[in-house]
């Protein structure tokens, strides 16, 4: 199965629930009014897409609808497609993969529950599928969370890869500096370091992401490769919120969006794109390791409409 | 918590209360306002839609416009419409069984782990119950040996044995009857709404069960989705509650509204905090004032009362009285004050405190202080000389200068206190 298809399956809850929305309002010869307007609205904003970024989308159609000439419904949903993948494009961005022989790191960041550790899984065995990535160690930052070791242990063992960890309640900086030492000692090709789940509001917890960041940086000689922010796909306004203070605290490099194989649409990474500029780098749609795939915009807004 | 929303309402409301007689077109627009930041808040399209709907018939109905005071009226007819969709009154937990049993369900990641564990230390605590824990996940790694390590910390015995969840739930039960356990919480794996086998399975295990309450466990933090994933699980499950986590974020927390006008099926419990004793009962009242910028002293209270002790507060008094206030008992203060949960937590629930900000290690700083000084030291700062004070510095990490600036504050509160003696005390409600 190709991965568009997979991709497709995945997103398949979504979508049948929107074409379902869509084509009661763009019936064929329905005429483009303010009625046919405020229902896209209602549309795009119960898609999480967000108050302000659903008026612009609206507004655009409204604009383009009328230079175009574009009269009847069934012509509505083209011009949606076009003015969403507009949006996202900007938004792809394909992971920075080392090819210098030193090994590549992960930073994996995000509130409580958004599914760091089984992104952390995913990508490394997508990195060893996919990329002849053969050495991979996890870093056990979640220092923390009650077993949070050990989920991390257990798919670290089912995935190959080494853990580096210290007992519950330790400093992750010194759990992250240890690996990043193992990491280069032995020629690691990834290096994945998870953090424990924490809100983004929480002054202290972002301070401890700050430290673990210039702790890797220093002993690394450089920045870290990627600083992944794992959004929960169901999640709503607060999406916008998280990006940005996990933004401010160690500048993100990219934003994986994972749970997207429920009803949930996902809407709010049109803002994060926008208002953030920040690139949505990969996208989970099943529980398949391969159903963590890069995000491309055409793609996704295809599967979604 | 819900302090952006808060402060949108209150700057909407605010405009319209400066103004004398409202026109009908301008309590429209106060409204569109209102729609837009609940709108913002997650709470869903349908839901909004019908609460602005209800908040003009009543607006209209009571012939507010000609009143002197409208913009107060709206505020409180959109504070009673927000207690009224929030729930009413508040729902506390139906243990009438015996033993009972709480199911928890959820989809991943909304917490249903860590509710297992605050739940069984609430029951155990507040109500004097024996609970027994059931490891029911069996799908996400690690996550019976997550319920084993809080059941651990707390002290309760935590049932897994068996190949199936159906299996663990059922011996759990049996467990809890044999060994007479007042209450089984049972934790099940993370699945989405749509899961039809896993959703299935949830069904099975509820009809063996017959659970005294079966909580849906979602975070604070969905979006729109939250009124399908709560429609879907009450339809299959039959809810009769919901546990709302990640409260303490700044999340605003439409969700809630949404799902309780949807389902019908209050909010139970709200998790405010990673660690255990994070729980709290919601109170839709309380909360809809909390929305409304009017803050939420009595859970204040509440909890000092449960936390703080009433015999130190009062000795506390009496030495102060008695001007033998020392360092010692500072030192107690500041704990007693820790004890109650971050700073930041409790300003979030006083009425425009919600901005301030607190840098929690201040205080930590000064305990670290005043832990390195000798027992004699704290009774009689006095002795404290230049090497004395160096010692204290290095000792906790900090620098002759900070030693200095907390011994002036000591010295300026002595002073203080001095003069309040003879006045009468105002009463702290920590004394009772």
């Amino acid at each position: 199965m190709s991965w568009l298809q997979r991709l497709k399956d995945g997103l398949k809850k979504t979508k049948e629930q929107l074409v379902g929305q869509l084509a009661q309002v763009l019936q064929p010869g329905r005429r483009l009014d303010d009625a046919l307007l405020a229902q896209l609205e209602e549309i795009l904003i119960t898609a999480d897409v967000g108050v302000e970024a659903t008026t612009e989308i609206v507004q655009a159609l409204k604009a383009r609808a009328a230079a175009r000439g574009v009269q009847d419904s069934s012509a509505v949903m083209e011009l949606l497609k076009e003015i969403l993948k507009e949006r996202l494009r900007p938004a792809e961005g394909a992971l920075h993969l080392r090819s210098d022989g030193q090994p590549t790191v992960f930073l994996i960041l995000g509130v409580n529950g958004s599914g760091k550790t089984t992104t952390i899984a995913k990508l490394a065995q997508h990195l060893k599928d996919d990329f002849g990535k053969r050495k991979i160690i996890f870093a056990a930052g979640d220092t923390f969370r009650a077993a949070a070791v050990e989920q991390l242990g257990i798919w670290a063992e089912r995935v190959g890869a080494q853990l580096v960890h210290h007992k519950t309640g330790s400093d992750p900086s010194a759990v992250a500096f240890e690996a990043v030492e193992r990491a280069l000692r032995e020629g690691a090709d990834a290096l994945f370091i998870d953090t424990a789940g924490r809100l983004h509001t929480k002054h202290n917890l972002m301070e401890e992401l700050k430290k673990i960041n210039r702790v890797v940086e220093k002993r690394l000689g450089r920045a870290m490769d990627e600083r992944l922010l794992i959004l929960d796909g169901t999640t709503g306004q607060n999406a916008i919120s998280q990006a940005k203070l996990f933004h401010e605290a160690v500048s993100v490099t990219g934003i994986v969006v994972t749970k997207l194989d429920g009803t949930a649409k996902g809407g709010s990474i049109l803002q994060i794109a926008s208002a953030l500029k920040l690139p949505i780098k990969l996208i989970g749609v099943g529980e398949r390791a391969d159903d963590l795939r890069e995000f491309k915009a055409d793609e996704f807004v295809e599967a979604l409409l | 918590m819900f302090s952006a929303l808060t402060e949108k309402l209150n700057s909407v409301l605010t405009q319209l209360r400066r103004r004398g007689a409202l026109t009908e077109r301008d309590l429209d627009e106060g409204l569109r306002q209102v729609r837009l930041v609940l709108l913002e808040a997650d709470v869903h399209y349908k839901v909004v839609k019908k609460f602005i709907d209800d908040v003009k018939q009543k607006a209209l109905g009571a012939q507010i416009l000609e009143s002197l005071t409208p913009g107060q009226q709206i505020v409180k007819i959109v504070r009673d419409e927000l207690v009224q969709i929030l729930g009413g009154t508040r729902a506390d937990l139906h243990l009438t069984q015996w033993p009972a049993v709480i199911l928890l369900v959820g989809l991943q990641g909304s917490g249903k782990t860590t509710m297992a564990g605050k739940l069984a230390k609430y029951l155990a605590e507040r109500e004097q119950k024996r609970v027994l824990l059931a490891a029911a996940d069996l799908q996400r790694p690690a996550a019976i040996e997550q319920l084993r390590q809080l059941g651990a910390k707390l002290g309760y015995p935590v049932y897994a044995q068996g190949r199936t969840p159906l299996e663990v739930a059922e011996g759990a039960l049996q467990e809890a009857r044999k060994s007479s356990f007042d209450v089984l919480v049972v934790d099940t794996a993370g699945r989405l709404h749509i899961d039809e086998e896993l959703m299935s399975e949830l069904q099975e295990m509820k009809q063996r069960l017959q659970p005294a309450e079966t909580l849906l466990v979602v975070d604070a933090m969905t979006g729109q989705e939250a009124v399908t994933i709560a429609q879907t699980f009450d339809q299959r499950l039959k809810l009769t509650g919901i546990i709302l986590t990640k409260l303490d974020g700044d999340a605003r927390g439409g969700a809630a509204l949404s799902m309780v006008t949807i389902t019908g099926r209050p909010i139970k419990f709200v998790g405010v905090g990673e660690k255990l004793e994070d729980l709290e009962v919601f109170h839709p009242d309380r909360m809809a004032e909390r929305i409304l910028g009017m803050g939420d002293i009595l859970s204040l209270i509440e909890e000092a009362e449960a936390r703080v002790d009433a015999k130190k507060a009062e000795e506390f008094i009496k030495k102060i009285q008695r001007e033998s206030f020392t360092l010692e008992d500072f030192r107690e203060q500041i704990q007693q004050l820790r004890r109650m949960g971050p700073i930041t937590k409790l300003l979030e629930k006083i009425p425009g405190m919600q901005k301030i900000e607190v840098d929690e290690r201040a205080l930590v700083r000064v305990e670290a202080i005043i832990n390195s000084m000798t027992p004699e030291e704290r009774r009689r700062p006095e002795i404290l000389d230049a090497k004395r004070k160096r010692r204290i510095a290095l000792g906790s990490g900090t620098h002759v200068s900070e030693v200095n600036k907390l011994l002036k504050r000591f010295d300026e509160a002595k002073k203080m206190m001095k003069q309040l003696k003879g006045k009468r005390f105002p009463q702290i409600p920590f004394g009772r």
